[in-house]
């Protein structure tokens, strides 16, 4: 028998997983049900959905109700889940591509409307299940099978993105800091609203090989390296900060949660005549 | 109590149609000219409980009616044109996920932004053949607003009944002509709901067919945790890479409508008894047709009207019957010539068939209908 | 429809449990092992030595493929 975890809310006889050897997309996966774990969650009322790209298969090895849905429009179609049956805990998962590319429109506009979603975007920098191609998160002058001379493009920040857009919870983590991601999982899941963790993923294959940065343990190690909790930063200067990033909350300003506002119109009408 | 009669649009025949057949959730974009649509279901969806959402684009419009769907709710988007283009990927997603949705498009002139306020028949093979991949379809085409109504009702009712998207391909006149109709009591109305397991969840298959080809559906949330995905998938919902199980999932999504066309087909003859000459017309055309037919009766000339109601899957049989016994078909459409092709395809072997087609915006005439017989005569 | 029958190849070495069959090879859980309980032969996590191993569950935190699990807790040993 796996762990107790791992049976108690995987699909243990699909795994192991497709995912190549040392993708982050299992860790952030197991990260994802500790935080469901710790916070009690009634698996029948948990509805997981993605978009399609590598991430996005995540979902079938978890056993709650899990949707599959196409490229890039999750967001949408848990909007109508969430929406229709409000009782139910809507989580997301996504790749950066799924999300911020051809999911662009839909990300903004859920971060917008605070439904209250929970939503994990497995930032890998590249498109993983496509082969390789540049994606809105590759850094600049980084390569892909599409940027054979280094990708021109501008990264988004996808948590500045998030929070520009209304998120009301933001946060970001890494696949070796797992326990970060859990942590804000966890948060994000309580906040009653629309809540984004970014949670920053290796992918060898792809991105590691096109861009000589190593196997699994070096883009782990990558992460651990570069990555400045909150609170450190805090203390830190420009120049210390020069080349790293935040992990932790960095957004957390509740508003009022769209499918409740929905339900005040409906409670209002109420005995008005039809 | 008794029968209320109403002046109303068919974009508004279309919302009442589907809160008399139990819609509960609504998701769209607006455009013309079936924003309407959008606009009353905002209105009265609240009033009863249901949901009303304004998405983004049309894309996420029928994302969120799917996803909405799987909770159990019944569901619809509205569109036109363009937005009908946009929706054609998640289509697709709703006949390999069989999750039932009914998808309405008001015909405007085509192709791009083409006409917006102009009535048009042009997407009439978009309907048939839009997403890709070979998949089931059923398309319903109304021609007047107590129709409109009805099939309204109608397309949900067998959405439930096939788990799959049902189409309905209204055009701009219908969307916005005034009648006074007849609401029927709810009594009156047939509901069907789409069947659900009853089975402990261990034992639950969400993809293994019933006798008529349709497994049975559970709401998420329900206590059956199960998975959906657009990928082939085998009786448990998990993505396959057998060869067999893709191909018995593709055929069989196929012969759910197939199979059980008798129980689907349906149309309307008139004068066809004795017709040496019959027109084929589908949504406002077959009102200037039964017109025409009128006009040419009084001259002595034999015209009836073959009307298919459902135009996917076509009433192929009856047309073909019909065919041996008149001298010419005529087809007048408001595109250059499409369902005509499902007419020629069956039909060609046994009599004439005449094309009379407009795309400039407007109307076909019963005028321009009577002229083109005469001349072929 | 969960199957809970799963196929594998675990072994109990106590402190910790690896099944072989799910292990990928990545080297992510010896990379970061505190106390180099585990290393990589043949492309598998075996273990070195079980007492190094101080159940700190980093291992487990971090392997993609939920092939290493820390076993029977310290204090019910
Ligand atoms: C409409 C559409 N366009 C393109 C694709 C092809 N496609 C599948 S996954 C993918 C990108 C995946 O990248 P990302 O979202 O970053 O996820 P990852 O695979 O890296 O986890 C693309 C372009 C598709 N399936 N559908
Ligand atoms: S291609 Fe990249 S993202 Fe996809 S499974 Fe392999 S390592 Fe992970
Ligand atoms: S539990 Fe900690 S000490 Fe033991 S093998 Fe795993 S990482 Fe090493
Ligand atoms: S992290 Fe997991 S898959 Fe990778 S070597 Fe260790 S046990 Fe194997």
């Amino acid at each position: 028998m796996p762990s107790q975890l791992v049976d108690k809310y995987f699909r243990a006889e699909d795994l192991p997983q497709i995912w190549c050897p040392g993708c982050g997309h299992g860790i952030i996966t197991r990260a994802i049900t500790v935080a469901i774990e710790q916070l009690g969650l009634e698996p029948d009322k948990v509805c997981v959905v993605s978009g399609i790209g590598c991430s996005s298969r995540a979902p079938g090895y978890l056993d709650f109700n899990t949707l599959h849905t196409t490229h890039g429009r999750a967001l949408a179609f848990a909007t109508g889940i969430k929406l229709a049956n409000p009782d139910l805990k809507v989580i997301v998962i996504m790749g950066d591509g799924d999300s911020t590319a051809i999911g662009g429109n839909h990300f903004i506009h859920a971060c917008r409307r605070n439904i209250d979603l929970t939503t994990i975007i497995f930032n890998n920098n590249i498109y993983g299940m496509t082969g390789g191609q540049y994606s809105p998160l590759t850094p600049k002058f980084d390569k892909g099978t599409t940027a054979p001379y280094g990708n021109i493009d501008r990264p988004f920040d996808i948590c500045d993105l998030a929070s520009g857009a209304g998120a009301t919870y933001v946060g970001r983590g890494t696949s070796y800091h797992a326990n970060v991601v859990t942590s804000l999982v966890k948060k994000g899941i309580m906040n009653d609203g629309f809540s984004l963790i970014e949670a920053i993923s290796g992918c060898p294959t792809y991105y590691g090989r096109k861009n000589k940065k190593g196997g699994p343990v070096d883009m782990m190690q990558w992460q651990k390296d570069n990555a400045v909790t909150v609170t450190a930063a805090a203390k830190m200067t420009p120049e210390q900060l020069e080349g790293k990033f935040l992990i932790g909350e960095l957004k957390n300003k509740p508003e009022p949660e769209y499918t409740k506002e929905y339900q005040k119109i409906i409670d209002n009408l109420k005995g008005s005549d039809i | 109590m008794s029968n209320k009669v109403r002046l109303m649009q068919g974009n508004e025949a279309c919302v009442e149609g589907a809160i008399a057949a139990g819609m509960k959730f609504y998701a769209g974009y607006p455009i013309t000219p079936s924003t309407e649509i959008a606009e009353i279901s905002a209105e009265r969806l609240p009033r009863i409980g249901g949901k009303f959402i304004q998405m983004e684009d049309e894309i996420a419009g029928i994302a969120a009616a799917i996803g909405a769907s799987l909770t159990g709710a019944k569901t619809m988007t509205a569109t036109s044109g363009p937005g009908f283009s946009l929706k054609q990927e998640n289509i697709g997603y709703a006949c390999i996920a069989e999750i039932p949705v009914v998808v309405v498009n008001v015909q405007r002139g085509g192709p791009s932004t083409g006409q917006p306020t102009s009535p048009a028949q042009g997407d009439m093979m978009q309907a048939k053949w839009g997403t890709h991949g070979d998949h089931p379809v059923i398309a319903l085409c109304p021609s007047s607003v107590r129709e409109t109504f009805d099939l309204t009702i109608r397309a949900f009712n067998l959405a439930e009944k096939y788990r799959m998207p049902v189409l309905l391909m209204m055009d701009e006149v219908i969307g916005h002509m005034r009648e006074k109709i007849e609401i029927p009591n709810a009594s009156e109305i047939e509901i069907v709901d789409r069947k659900r397991p009853s089975c402990p969840a261990e034992d639950y298959l969400p993809f293994k067919p019933e006798a008529n080809l349709v497994p049975l559906m559970a709401d998420f949330g329900a206590g059956y945790r199960y998975h959906v995905t657009g990928l082939v998938h085998d009786e448990t919902g998990f993505p396959s890479n057998s060869t067999d199980i893709a191909d018995k999932l593709i055929r069989r999504l196929v012969d759910k409508v197939e199979l059980n066309k008798e129980d689907i087909i349906t149309w309307e003859e008139e004068n066809t008894e004795d017709a040496d000459i019959i027109i084929f017309a589908y949504g406002c055309v077959a009102r200037a047709a039964k017109t025409a037919i009128k006009i040419l009766r009084e001259k002595g000339i034999k015209v009836g009207l073959f009307r298919p109601i459902t135009v996917w899957p076509f009433p192929e049989e009856r047309l073909i019957e019909l065919s041996k016994s008149v001298k010419t078909i005529i087809a007048p459409e408001m595109n250059l010539g499409q369902m005509v092709l499902e007419v020629e395809r069956l039909c060609n072997k046994h009599t004439k068939i005449e094309r009379l087609n407009k795309v400039n915006g407007e109307i076909i005439y019963p005028e321009e209908i009577v002229a083109k017989i005469e001349e072929v005569l | 429809m969960k199957n809970k029958s799963i196929k594998g190849n675990e072994v109990d070495h106590g402190k910790l449990i690896i099944n072989a069959d799910w292990c990928k090879g990545c080297g992510i859980c010896t990379a970061f092992c505190p106390t180099k309980a585990i290393e990589l032969k043949n492309e598998k996590v075996t273990v070195v030595d079980i007492d190094k191993c101080t159940q700190c569950g980093l291992c487990e935190l971090r392997c993609p493929d939920y092939a290493i699990y820390v076993g029977r807790k310290k204090n019910e040993q």
